[in-house]
């Protein structure tokens, strides 16, 4: 099975990604893009931010199959066949999540660029670890760059809804 | 941590309360509109062509292979620019793009931009455009400029400033002397949105609509304007979201590069830096050679400072005069000190240009003085603390430059409650590795782990200085019963926006604030810099509303028979003190309409005279900070543990925020000071990339304990002080006494490297 | 261009044999920064996300190795049984950039790009692990030592490709160590592990980041099996131990770079060798 994606410019190549449980067509695609450009040029999905193409910064942070990654990482014709959930997937229909409330609530949220990021990491280790400890949370969360809260205000908060996870358990 | 228990009292979304971000759900959704999330219809992408030599004649361009690539659209050059070549914040000298017959004069000065249909078209076309150079050797040590034996390589020369302090009696010796030679490193801004500017050329061709994410939208309009020969009527600048600036925006970028291609090619236009391009594109924090000596008596006290500061500005001056200024002013610290002699340079280099970054030209001057109160307080036998208890500065000295210190000045009550902060627990046997230096790269165990303990005290100006009027506007209007309030105050991060809706809830009683684009259909609101914008922006909002609810009085002692005189505001009523009658202010504002547009100025300032006498500063703000290093002294690897740290904040407008702004400058005088440096070789950047350029994680930022020390500042027209700079200044030399504690070692340079502690 | 996407190991290799120049696309976390930062153009990719073959480990008891999928991402290596079987393994694969990069960076990329910062080398350096790669002219094993030639070099053949790694299990210890300039996500400034074969009284050593290549020490290896016993109930002299990261370090050629000086890397992995070599008998 193979994809034919054109160097540049126009082609009538179509390749698919699901995304947030829709599947979108991609078209006119270059092979290099990133899933990231793709979900930010092409599909109308500019939640996942790009701060540095590289890996090292997390803002590009989405779920692939249940895996974190990076989305800059990921050449989007490859991403084909797999179950890609971004920021604007994770709340039930604009509704927010306990995670996203809370990084309003505890003062998580400065400048906002990392902010996509960090909601879906934290969202992404809850769900494998509920009650981690500050230090779990740090080494976590260690692949997220945060330039203006240095990191205090976000640590609150995901103990936060940890708290709130367990007492409503 | 110390707030006003009245809080709980106050109305939520008030001044005092922790109020919630007006673009706080967007941003958690990813729908906020960051600068480089805005697109238009029929837009092209544009991408920069840098010289790689960091001085070098340019002898030829040809752009001809670009236009060869199918789906380019236009390229520019400095032959397309219509007005003015060359700008800059104080002195326009930098070229909008290097000229034949020219040179470059740092590495990754822009010589062209290319418009086309995909990002990586552009690519291809800057790939294919052919520059022939003539390198040249570049300059890059100051000290050959100062000494005049460099070459020109600017026709301004290679001195944007020179400036002496004198003052005192300079013969005055003292019985112990300490000093030292220091040195700061290339720090950057670093913010995690980069670069985008969106242009949108009007259909007539005289003008432009730009989405930009900037610090200061006016004076980017007024650059586009004098560069592109546009009346600057015609350019509407529009706030893209901003991620962080710390300083690197204030001067521009992509702005011009962006407009030139939008009106050439007569669409939209959109340029987006990647992370190296933005290392390449933005002014850094001036890398500094400080020597200092302190004399002091046999108790402690300072009687003298020398210092000699050489700020290296790079190829274009930017603001390097403000900040050598800023600099050689804050010489002394935040103590008290009758005599002094300082000489201060900033230099032109083909280094890297270098200009505003958070802190501006007092955190290299405070890594000195601070570094060199360790030494002091060795001379003479007493502890860090004690030492700058004996120094402290108070309100109504007299500093070095002459200005009496008329601010609220509570240094040794920042320092006393710094001090009161319980220290952390000791290091366990079995303490967690992620906890201990090295972390999970397992190069250690607590038991090869010494601990240090540091301090630092810093004194920071606030407002632009030198006679400079930056002031701000704010536009407060009522109109079917909807208060809208209107700035231009770039919301970088810092939540100015929030602030303003918590003014205006609070002046004029309301629940609801609705909040007018920021734009430059408004007066100009000045930088968000300089620990300004609360003050300055927060004043302007708060004169806006004052004059809005004038009216509004004079309006509801009409029509409801109050007596004018008598009319206060309480809660969300208005109440005629005499009679206690009452209407709410919903009732009150639903038939009205009001539009008042204010200006905030502060007090003016001087210049400094040649002997560096001047009331050139506005007001300042203090803050003391304690740090807890765990470090392994045989590989060199540290772990800062805790900060404590009591600030200077006049008055606490939102308890979040502030806590925000604090624990993330100390995040950045963290990297400063162990990690963060733009490595230059022969001109050239060596680590344009997060790779290399080192930003703390979550796994490298400490505890933080502080106390909001809460004197209002009479001055101010909301009691606050500027909050933003403090808290990443004195922290660098604070970590680096931890450091020295502990290892027994000078360490006269930041950022520590692991080679300088164990080698 | 192409992106091909076989669904077995047989596919694989038939497609990469007809399309030799094709790049390999697992993880992509090295190859998509080329691409993103470095203007490499891709040209054919053959993805490697669906032969899940490659993402498989399994354990031969008898013969006390594990082998592991070229495909297995690291996270995978960090906790349960690969982690109590292969500790130094997990040691280095829980120190690789981040999580994000964790959930998608493999041995394959490792090896396939053959870097020697890159964190797992030392550790299959010192296991003497073995590489099972497979050509158009059928499987061949490579030893670590003849696998890695040089800086960003390997020795494999045009349309070969990495299947899995095997590396034996050993009794006694083993441990690695990182040296980065920050807590976390960093680029290793210089690396080691250390493998202490008590059973057999055998001691290996290997670094990472001082070479053009990943070093084992052989002459400090010799000399401290000459020095003393390495069995189970022998214990450990500290002057020994001293001298032994010094004979290390003497082993080590590092260079003077952005990130670090030849004098600190030669200082770093002598006190890394000496803290492992102690750890290993405590």
């Amino acid at each position: 099975m193979s994809i034919n994606i054109p160097v540049s410019g126009q082609s009538n190549e179509i390749y698919s990604l699901s995304v947030n449980g829709q599947v979108h067509q991609v078209k006119d695609a270059w092979i290099g893009e990133s899933l990231l450009y793709v979900l930010r040029e092409r599909l109308g999905l500019p939640g996942s931010k790009g701060a540095c193409e590289q890996g090292e910064c997390g803002s590009c942070t989405v779920i692939v199959d249940s895996k974190a990654v990076c989305s800059c990482l990921v050449m989007a014709a490859d991403a084909v066949n797999t179950e890609i959930l971004t920021v604007e997937g994770l709340g039930p229909n604009g509704a927010l999540t306990d995670v996203q409330s809370a990084f309003l609530s505890e003062g998580g949220v400065q400048c906002g660029f990392c902010t996509p990021g960090f909601i879906v990491a934290v969202h992404h280790l809850l769900e494998s670890n509920p009650s981690p400890t500050d230090d779990e949370i740090r080494e976590a969360l260690s692949g997220n760059i945060c330039r203006c809260t240095g990191y205090g205000r976000i640590l609150e908060a995901v103990r936060t809804v940890a708290d709130q996870r367990r007492t409503n358990s | 941590m110390s707030t006003t228990s009245a809080s709980t009292a106050l109305r939520h979304g008030t001044l005092g309360t922790s109020a919630s971000r007006p673009d706080g759900v967007a941003k958690v959704q990813g729908g906020f509109a960051f600068s480089s999330d805005m697109w238009a219809d029929n837009m092209l992408w544009g991408a920069t062509l840098r010289s790689p030599h960091p001085y070098a004649r340019i002898v030829a361009i040809d752009v001809s292979g670009a236009y060869a690539i199918d789906g380019v659209v236009t390229v520019v050059t400095a032959v397309d620019v219509p007005g003015k070549l060359t700008y800059g914040l104080i002195v326009q000298d930098q070229p909008v793009f290097a000229a034949i017959g020219d040179t470059v004069r740092y590495s990754g000065e822009p010589i062209a931009a290319v418009a086309a249909d995909h990002p990586e078209t552009c690519q291809r076309a800057l790939a294919a455009i052919k520059v022939t150079y003539e390198v040249l050797t570049p300059v890059t040590d100051p000290e050959d400029c100062i000494a005049g034996v460099a070459e020109q390589i600017h026709p301004d020369g290679n001195i944007f400033r020179h400036q002496r302090i004198v003052s005192g009696d300079t013969s005055v010796v003292g019985a112990v002397q300490v000093e030292g030679e220091y040195e700061i490193g290339m720090q950057d801004q670093a913010f995690l949105g980069l670069e985008s500017a969106l242009a949108i050329p009007d259909s007539n061709g005289a003008g432009l609509e730009m989405y930009v994410a900037t610090q200061w939208l006016h004076e980017d309009r007024k650059q586009i304007a004098d560069c592109l020969n546009i009346p600057e009527e015609n350019i509407r600048l529009v706030l893209g979201g901003v991620g962080g600036a710390f300083g690197a925006r204030e001067d521009i970028s992509l702005q011009v590069h962006t407009a030139l291609l939008a009106m050439k090619a007569g669409r939209p236009v959109r340029i987006s830096y990647g992370r190296e391009e933005s290392f390449y594109g933005h002014v850094h924090r001036h890398p500094a050679k400080i020597w200092m000596k302190h004399h002091g008596d046999l108790n402690g006290k300072i009687v003298k400072i020398e210092s000699r500061m050489v700020f290296d500005g790079g190829a274009y001056c930017s603001t390097s005069p403000a900040v050598l200024i800023n600099g050689i002013t804050h010489t002394q610290g935040p103590y008290k000190c009758d005599n002094a002699i300082v000489d201060g340079w900033a230099v032109r280099t083909n280094n890297p240009p270098c200009g505003a970054m958070r802190g501006f030209g007092v955190v290299q001057a405070c890594f000195a003085h601070e570094s060199q109160m360790e030494k002091l307080a060795a001379a003479v036998g007493v502890s860090p603390v004690e030492i700058r208890l004996l120094n402290a500065m108070e309100t109504g000295d007299r500093m070095i430059t002459g200005q009496i210190m008329d601010s609220v000045a509570p240094v040794a009550q920042c320092i006393r409650e710094t001090d009161a902060i319980p220290m952390p627990a000791p290091l366990e046997n079995n303490a967690d590795l992620r906890t201990i230096p090295g972390g999970t790269g397992l190069t250690a165990q607590p038991s090869n782990i010494r601990r240090g303990v540091g301090w630092g005290v810093s004194i920071k100006n606030l407002m632009y200085s030198e006679g400079f009027d930056d002031f701000s506007t704010a536009r407060c209007r009522i109109s079917n019963g909807v208060v809208t309030i209107k700035f231009a105050t770039s919301e970088v991060g810092q939540g100015f926006t929030m602030l303003a809706q918590q003014i205006a809830r609070t002046v004029l009683g309301v629940d609801e604030v609705i909040l007018d684009t920021i734009d430059t259909q408004v007066g100009s609101a000045g930088s968000t810099s300089a620990s300004r914008q609360t003050w300055m922006s927060g004043g302007a909002v708060q004169v806006a509303c004052q004059a809005a609810l004038a009216q509004l009085f004079d309006h509801v002692a009409t029509k409801f028979e109050m007596t004018r005189s008598e009319l206060e505001i309480d809660g969300t009523d208005i109440v005629d003190r005499l009679t206690q009658r009452r209407v709410t202010v919903s009732e009150a504002i639903s038939e009205i309409e009001i539009d008042c547009t204010e200006e905030y100025h502060h007090p003016p300032t001087d210049d400094l005279d040649e002997n560096g006498q001047g009331n050139c500063h506005v007001a300042y703000a203090f803050v003391a900070h304690r740090a807890v290093v765990d470090v392994d002294p045989e590989l060199g690897l540290i772990k800062v543990v805790q900060i404590a740290t009591a600030q200077d904040v006049g008055r606490v407008l939102n308890p979040l925020a502030a806590m925000g702004q604090i624990e993330g400058g100390i995040a950045q005088g963290l990297g400063l000071a162990v990690m963060e440096e733009i490595i230059v070789k022969d001109g050239k950047v060596r680590n344009p990339s997060f790779t290399d350029y080192l930003l703390p994680t979550f796994l490298d930022s400490p505890t933080v304990e502080m106390v909001f020390i809460e004197e209002h500042e009479p001055k101010s027209p909301l009691g606050a002080k500027g909050i933003g700079e403090p808290p990443c200044i004195s922290v660098t030399p604070a970590i680096a006494n931890a450091i020295r504690q502990a290892v027994g070692r000078e360490l006269p340079r930041v950022p520590i490297r692991p080679y300088d502690i164990c080698l | 261009m192409p992106v091909l996407i076989p669904r077995s190991v047989d596919e694989l290799v038939d497609i990469f044999q007809e399309h030799p120049a094709a790049k390999l696309l697992a993880g992509g976390t090295d190859y998509m920064v080329e691409v993103n930062l470095h203007g490499r153009k891709p040209e054919t990719m053959i993805s490697l996300r669906q032969v899940k073959e490659l993402s498989e480990w399994s354990v031969r008891s008898t013969q006390r190795s594990i082998t592991i999928g070229a495909g297995l991402p690291y996270a995978d290596m960090e906790h349960g049984e690969i982690a109590r079987l292969v500790p130094a393994l997990a040691q280095a694969a829980r120190t690789v950039g981040s999580p994000q990069i964790r959930a998608a960076g493999t041995l394959g990329g490792n090896l396939g790009t053959c870097s020697p910062a890159g964190d797992s080398l030392p550790v299959l350096a010192a296991l003497n692990a073995t590489i099972h790669v497979i050509g158009p002219d059928g499987n061949r094993d490579v030893e670590f030592s003849d696998f890695m030639i040089g800086v960003k070099k390997n020795s494999l053949r045009p349309a070969e490709f990495v299947h899995s790694v095997s590396m034996p299990i050993v009794d006694g210890w083993q441990g690695y160590a990182k040296v980065g300039t920050r807590n976390a996500m960093v680029i290793s400034t210089a690396s080691a592990c250390l493998v202490r074969d008590s059973d057999e009284g055998i001691v290996s050593i290997a670094l990472g980041s001082v070479g053009p290549t990943v070093i084992r020490c052989h002459g400090a290896e010799t000399w401290l099996m000459k020095t003393m016993s390495l069995r189970a109930e022998s214990t450990l002299d500290p002057v020994v131990a001293q001298e032994f990261g010094q004979r290390v370090a003497q082993e080590s050629r590092p260079i003077d770079d952005h990130r670090s000086t030849a004098e600190y890397r030669r200082h770093a992995v002598g006190v890394l060798a000496q803290r492992l070599l102690l750890r290993s008998f405590s």
